[in-house]
């Protein structure tokens, strides 16, 4: 399986972890061994409440394939409501980004939490998949090319 | 801004670790790469960076290279953080110059193709030698750990636990939700390997905790509200009304024998139901504290106000007082130890092995107080009958552990409490007892040999699992038993054995609070639920949230000599952070400039621990730094940039992201 | 004062413009007299009768301020920036248009293939049986005729040029404007190139009346018609979008003095380079719900999130238009 993937294009994804949750539970995918992707690309944020929809933007602008977001299941916030703010700013910039064409699949929030090594391993993979369906993104070439 | 004036000077290094990143990942190409990007002045390879003579190359390169900036590809920061740290201060620059990257969880542990890896760690290392310019020189914060700890769950890791802490002169809370300390461990009769009793290894310990000067028990009570910080904890636990005044109340039974009711007439929660219990009760006669508890769901005072109150007239020191309410304590703690333990399996999702169908179908802790001296059938071996002395009992294994449908973990105190339990049905009943196992698992000292022993004493062991327990009896001399299929593996056929009595081996779950706790201490929990470590190696009774310990089976199905053990670790760490007198905290606060700040007080709303205020004169709100958590939620939601988080800077995660993709 | 100087040169162009700030600069009032004092007028297409040409042949840095006003959207757009570019000092991108794309900048939102067929075929009051477009090129018996290459992207115009000052806007206060302008005049120091003059250096609520009640978070949004403005609270609070929070001041809160919610036209602070995705993180975090569907509900309520949270400034934006 890996033989064909490193055959293929790999999307490039920037990834903003909670430290609490995602960024845990990937030190577990890794303490466990659980083979993935090689596509994301990792931040370490203390709450998924801090990342700010510009990053995400200036992801997209400089070239991600895709943006995910990693934070703490409801109810479970190391903060008690950072995760809810992430979630409201989530679904706000996924109505923008669609209506500024790009592929809402570019951009995909998880809960995964500490002891979710699995679910992580399978999001990446997942994510990563999608984003070999959509190809590689153009949001870079557009945002530097001005098109007279 | 200074610090983009300043020159950057940035030494590189990546870890080989062994073989744990560099068999996955081309250091050396990495090295290489990063030896050309901007700012960088020295990169390197070496072995093992976390090693003395790693740590030293850091240090030697600071001072002879004048770097400014250090950056770490190794494990993860959780890990080694502080440790890098420590070697970037040592060389007299400032710790939070230092930036790691996480290319062994996040790269060599989970990729196979190596080129990619590769790939991935130049674009991370890029990413942190893109950050690490605009890192700024922080100090960590000072604060004083207040000398209290808290430990909740009063079974036997949390005795050991407060009695290690008590013993060290540290003043304890102990919180136990039910009437009495002890746990589960009181219930039982013996103990494996050694047999020896449980009540007279422990019933000692709990009047010891009841008279340690130290330790404040707060039993028949629950934690509700947590708020602080490690070293500085404000708990709120709710003392459930006994109605019954525990300062007052020695113990007499007065009140139970003159209760309206001349017989129990409840189940009793110790006995797992065997018994019948008063509405007025205590739960065992070596319950600590020795108070009696009136239970309003039962007690006829509270269920119809028509009670003439015999009890209460018999208390010759009026103790028994009607009108208590819940009592909410609030307890300032430096540390926490949790130690709440597990619940057992409910044997009736098992539904193939029929308990709650058939009488004759008990659970392991039932049994455990059948075979008790002072249980409620004073040691006899009966079956639910009452009368009836069983001749054959089977005892199944892995009920509720190993199982696909149930809980896929080993419970690993089964295998030997099963034996210990045939071993005393024999001693107690003579009957024929078969043990219906998958593996046995007898990792302990002094556990295999005790296996051995029951080998020896004619009990009879058929590996395979139990497939179903019914009564349809085919054969006379099968009608009225239980009749257990299972395959033997040994001899490669299915066996239908009739017994007497089935007892069902169950296994150990979170306890059904678990989640509730989990929240309240902000800590979290592995995937089947039990509270998760903050390593499973290095740090087995640390969690995530600083200050708060874990002990016992509340972190996984574990024994008793495994939870005296941890509850012993857990003591021993709390009393390290209780000794040192203060904790560094890591300086992820944030703050507001208050040129910048326009008094939108949007930021105001974001703050759950109300760090912000808003000051109308000033026209700008602040952060109270020492509230702040730094989550940097209101960072994200500030339209005017005024606020700034520490170690997380806009700045700094543009430059990370930046990093990461422009090559 | 200026008599002993030589006069300022200034000139005034318009890019793809509605043409306000032109009439933002009319609105100096007597105060042009002061300005006339001190300086010459070479070039302002709306009120004088100067051609390119004299442009053209204009030496190299000759005039000393340009007002750049409007977005570049076309050919023509693009050379009279550059050019302007070439024979000024000072060049200061005027108004909302210049400095982050403005209302014209909405269009890369659209394909120029759509707003084609938009303009020439659809629009209500277009009859174009022959669907015919705007060449570039026409030749007629007397000869060719041209017309600008309309551009597919709507750009600032520092995306086209180098710009020294933004002074922000739709349209700028004019008060601001003659701040600016008697500041070049005196010689006082001028701030670093790159910035943006003749505003202030905080958000709007800096200088916004309204009262704060931080009550709970918001549950909806409201459209300006849908419910009656208690006239005192802030705008955000009571579900009217407000962009307030995330736009620089200097307008004198005008709007909201006028009981309308800010659209953001004076753009963000400095080191904010998308006021779009500042503000959707402050409203988006004032929210009150916490489940998906319920926040979902509340974010249908935020109709056209982009245009209005980029009604001044998409081509501006980090992510400056729409893919196609």
């Amino acid at each position: 399986m890996t033989n064909m993937n490193t055959e293929q294009w790999s999307p490039k994804i920037v990834a903003f972890f909670c430290n609490w949750c995602t960024y845990t539970a990937s030190d577990l995918a890794g303490v466990s061994r659980l083979r993935y992707a090689p596509s994301t690309r990792v931040i370490r944020v203390m709450c998924s409440g801090r990342i700010d929809p510009e990053f995400i933007m200036e992801a997209f602008a400089k070239g991600a394939d895709g943006v995910l977001i990693g934070g703490c299941h409801p109810g479970d916030c190391h903060y008690s409501e950072g995760n809810y703010k992430c979630l409201r700013r989530y679904d706000l910039l996924q109505r923008y980004i669609e209506q500024m064409g790009i592929d809402t699949r570019r951009l995909r929030l998880e809960w995964i939490s500490a002891a979710e090594g699995k679910k992580l391993q399978e999001v990446v993979n997942e994510m990563t998949n999608t984003l070999k369906e959509i190809g590689p993104s153009k949001i870079k070439h557009v945002v530097e090319t001005i098109e007279k | 801004m200074s610090n983009q004036k300043e020159e950057i000077r940035i030494g590189y290094y990546v870890c080989h670790c062994g073989h744990n990143i560099a068999g996955v990942i081309d250091v050396k190409s990495v090295a290489e790469y990063c030896a050309k990007l901007p700012n960088v002045v020295v990169a390197r390879e070496y072995k093992y960076m976390c090693s003395d003579p790693g740590q030293e190359l850091i240090q030697k390169d600071i001072k002879e290279l004048n770097l400014n900036r250090v950056v770490v590809a190794s494990c993860s920061p959780l890990l080694h953080e502080s440790t890098f740290r420590g070697a970037t201060s040592k060389a007299g620059l400032n710790q939070f110059y230092m930036q790691m990257v996480n290319i062994r969880e996040n790269a060599s542990w989970v990729h196979e193709s190596k080129e990619e890896a590769t790939e991935k760690a130049k674009d991370l290392s890029r990413a942190a030698i893109h950050r690490v310019a605009f890192n700024k020189a922080l100090e960590k914060k000072k604060v004083p750990v207040n000398p209290t700890a808290l430990v909740v769950g009063g079974g036997i890791a949390g005795i050991a636990a407060a009695m290690s802490l008590a013993n060290a002169g540290k003043k304890v809370y102990l919180v136990e939700k039910d009437p009495t300390i002890g746990g589960y461990m009181a219930k039982f009769d013996k103990t494996f390997p050694t047999l020896d009793c449980a009540a007279c290894i422990l019933t000692p310990k709990m009047s010891s905790v009841l008279k340690h000067p130290n330790i404040t028990l707060l039993s028949y009570s629950e934690v509700s509200e947590v708020e602080g910080y490690v070293g500085n904890y404000k708990i709120k636990v709710t003392r459930k009304p006994r109605y019954v005044k525990e300062e007052l109340c020695v113990g007499c039974y007065d009140c139970i024998t003159a209760c309206t009711f001349k017989e129990g007439k409840f189940p009793d929660e110790f006995n797992f139901g065997l018994s019948k219990r008063k509405p007025v009760y205590i739960p065992f006669p070596q319950a600590t504290p020795l108070v009696a508890v009136i239970d309003e769901k039962t007690c006829i005072h509270f269920k119809t106000g028509k009670c003439p109150q015999t009890c209460a007239k018999a208390c010759e020191r009026n103790a028994i007082d009607f009108t208590q309410k819940p009592e909410v304590v609030e307890l300032n703690v430096g540390v926490v130890i949790l130690t709440t333990g597990f619940q057992p399996f409910d044997a009736k999702k098992a539904s193939n092995y029929g308990y709650g169908k058939y009488p004759n179908v008990f659970t392991s802790l039932e049994v455990e107080r059948l075979v008790n001296a002072s249980g409620p059938t004073e040691g006899h071996v009966v079956l639910r009958d009452g009368v009836t002395h069983p001749k054959s009992i089977g005892i199944i294994h892995c009920v509720g552990s190993r199982d696909e449908k149930t809980n896929k973990w080993c419970s690993r105190v089964c295998c030997m409490y099963s034996l210990k339990l045939a071993h005393l049905l024999k001693e107690h009943s003579g009957a024929e007892i078969y043990n219906f196992y998958i593996d046995m698992r007898t990792p302990g000292k002094g556990y295999e040999e005790f296996y051995d022993k029951l080998l020896n004493e004619g009990v009879q062991f058929i590996r395979g699992r139990v497939a179903e327990v019914n009564d349809w009896a085919t054969t006379p001399e099968e009608k009225g038993k239980l009749l257990i299929r299972a395959e033997d593996t040994m001899i490669g056929m299915v066996r239908r054995i009739p017994v007497d009595m089935v007892v069902l081996a169950v296994g150990l779950e979170p306890g059904k609070d678990a989640q509730e706790i989990r929240k309240m201490f902000n800590i979290s929990c592995s995937n089947e639920g039990f509270f998760l470590e903050r390593h499973p190696k290095l740090a087995p009774v640390d969690t995530f949230t600083e200050g708060v310990f874990i002990a016992g089976a509340c972190q996984g199905p574990k024994d008793i000599p495994d939870s005296v053990a941890q509850a012993g670790a857990a003591a021993a760490q709390a009393l390290a952070l209780i000794d040192t007198g203060h904790v560094e905290l890591e300086p992820n606060t944030a703050f507001i400039t208050e040129e910048r700040c326009c008094g939108c007080q949007v930021c105001v709303a974001m703050c759950p621990y109300t760090a912000i205020s808003f000051d109308p004169v000033k026209k700008a709100s602040s952060i109270n730094e020492a509230l702040c958590k730094g989550c940097g939620t209101c960072v994200a939601a500030c339209g005017s940039n005024a606020i700034t988080q520490n170690l997380f800077t806009d700045v700094e995660i543009m430059s990370e992201i930046d990093g990461i993709l422009i090559n | 004062m200026g008599n002993d100087k030589p006069k300022l040169k200034l000139a005034v162009y318009w890019g793809a413009a509605c043409g306000g700030c032109c009439v933002s600069v009319l609105d100096v009032h007597e105060k042009l007299f002061d300005v006339v004092a001190n300086a010459d007028l070479v070039f302002w297409p709306i009120a004088l009768d100067v051609k390119y040409k004299d442009v053209e042949e204009m030496p190299d840095q000759h005039i000393d301020v340009t007002l750049f006003n409007g977005a570049v959207r076309n050919s023509e757009n693009e050379h009279i920036a550059k050019l302007l570019r070439q024979k000024t000092k000072i060049m200061i991108a005027y108004g909302s248009c210049a400095h982050m794309g403005g209302i014209p900048g909405l269009a890369n939102f659209s394909t120029k293939e759509e707003l084609y067929k938009r303009v020439y075929e659809d629009s209500e009051s277009t009859e174009n049986a022959q669907k015919v477009y705007p060449q570039t090129e026409t030749t007629i018996a007397e000869g060719k005729l041209t017309l600008p290459n309309f551009y597919k992207d709507v750009c600032t115009l520092d995306q086209i040029v180098d710009v020294d000052y933004y002074l922000p806007g739709c349209p700028p206060q004019t008060e601001r404007l003659v701040e600016v302008f008697m500041a070049v005049v005196t010689g006082a120091e001028l701030p670093p190139k790159g910035s943006v003059i003749g505003a202030g250096s905080k958000v709007q609520c800096d200088e916004c009346k309204r009262e704060k009640v931080n009550k709970s978070g918001i549950t909806r949004f409201y459209r300006t018609w849908e419910k009656e403005d208690d006239g005192k609270t802030c705008l955000n609070e009571q579900g009217f979008l407000c962009m307030g929070p995330a736009t620089r001041n200097g307008c004198g809160v005008r709007c909201v003095e006028g009981n309308a919610p800010c659209r953001g036209c004076y753009g963000p602070l400095d080191g904010i380079p998308d006021p779009g995705a500042k503000m959707m993180s402050a409203i988006a975090s004032m929210l009150n719900e916490k489940e998906e569907g319920d926040i979902q509900k509340a974010l249908d309520t935020v109709v056209d999130p982009a245009g209005t949270f980029y009604r001044f400034s998409l081509p501006g934006s980090i992510l400056r238009r729409k893919q196609s």
